[in-house]
């Protein structure tokens, strides 16, 4: 049992270091997956869009996290 | 039939991307050989192996089961967590915000832990050997394995695991060529480019998680499989701007705080 839950906790690392981060990722992942279908307008935005969000929060957390280590 | 001229950049990022992983077991495999017996090791190490291509065996025809729409949404979702980690963290390193991965030290540091750890029975299988090493083949062999089917698993055509064979084919050069150069010359492959390799492997894991999750929602790429170069080159540079803004972020002094007026 202490085996599985120390494989699951690996697999989880593979994904998921900074949670805000990896939460950020998720829940913008969420919006483009539910939401853009439903917004008005030709496609062609959709791509460029969702890549511009991924952009933001790739950039902010490790502004973020650099911040944090001249706080230190 | 595969389309070989597409198949470079599914083969380009499970070389480079397996490489990176290949290079990290072996790092633990030569510690914990060179500390406790090559038989043990190797033993884990193997152990590891076997264990892999069981995983595989065993879920990789699951592959041609997941109506194509959905594989790539799934394997885009979870290329894109995977591949924002690995870039996050090579940009941090590249700022000099963590510090850079170095195999000498980890060799060093395994090395030391493990003979801490005291003697064994040389006739019986050492278990903190083989479990090590076991542990480490398998962590890394799973990264790999992963990045095998999310670069591998759709092809340009739309058909499912149609650049399996060519991701494949990447990610065993890699494990030939760490096995050749460790067995050559029984030192962590320190001078292999590790930092940089992982930056470049953030930026197309996140360029192809991007892209999958795109065509799983099916969002009209401009250029189409074009995008997928353009995403890489938008990646780069946004990991550069990153590198560069997080360096002044971590060199920026903190405004001191002024202390409170006595009343």
């Amino acid at each position: 049992m202490k085996a599985a839950i120390t494989a699951l906790q690996e697999v989880y690392g593979l994904f998921v270091e900074d949670g805000s981060y990896a939460a950020a990722i998720v829940i913008w992942l969420a919006i483009v997956c539910f939401v853009f279908p439903h917004l008005p307008g030709g496609g062609a935005w959709r791509g460029p869009l969702f890549f511009a969000g991924m952009a933001v929060i790739l950039v902010e957390s490790v502004v973020r996290a650099a911040r944090a280590k001249s706080r230190c | 039939m595969i389309d070989w001229s597409h198949a470079w950049p599914a083969m380009t990022a499970a070389f480079m991307a397996s490489l990176v992983e290949f290079v990290e077991a072996l790092t633990i495999v030569l510690a914990v050989g060179s500390v406790r017996g090559w038989r043990h090791a190797m033993a884990g190490a193997i152990g590891g192996v076997i264990f892999l291509t069981a995983l595989v065996l065993i879920f990789g025809p699951a592959l041609h089961l997941i109506p194509i729409t959905r594989l790539q949404l799934v394997v885009g979702v979870l290329l894109c967590l995977f591949g924002m980690r690995w870039l996050r963290k090579a940009i941090l390193r590249a700022a000099g915000v963590i510090g850079l991965h170095d195999e000498d030290a980890i060799f060093k540091k395994q090395t030391s832990k493990l003979n801490s750890l005291g003697h064994r029975d040389s006739a019986k299988i050492d278990m903190i050997a083989a479990i090590t090493t076991f542990k480490a083949v398998t962590l890394e062999g799973l990264e790999v394995v992963f990045i095998v089917i999310a670069t591998g698993a759709i092809g340009r055509n739309g058909q499912a695991g149609s650049m399996v064979i060519p991701a494949s084919v990447g990610a065993a050069v890699a494990g030939l060529l760490v096995i050749a150069l460790g067995l050559l010359i029984h030192k962590p492959l320190a001078r292999v480019p590790e930092n940089t390799l992982k930056f470049a492997v953030g930026v197309m894991l996140s360029a192809f998680g991007v892209f999958w999750v795109g065509e799983g929602m099916r969002f009209p790429w401009p250029g189409e499989d074009l995008s997928l170069a353009a995403l890489a080159a938008a990646f780069l540079s946004v990991a550069l701007i990153g590198v560069s803004l997080a360096r002044r972020a971590a060199q920026r002094p903190q405004k001191a705080v002024e202390p409170e007026p006595a009343l």
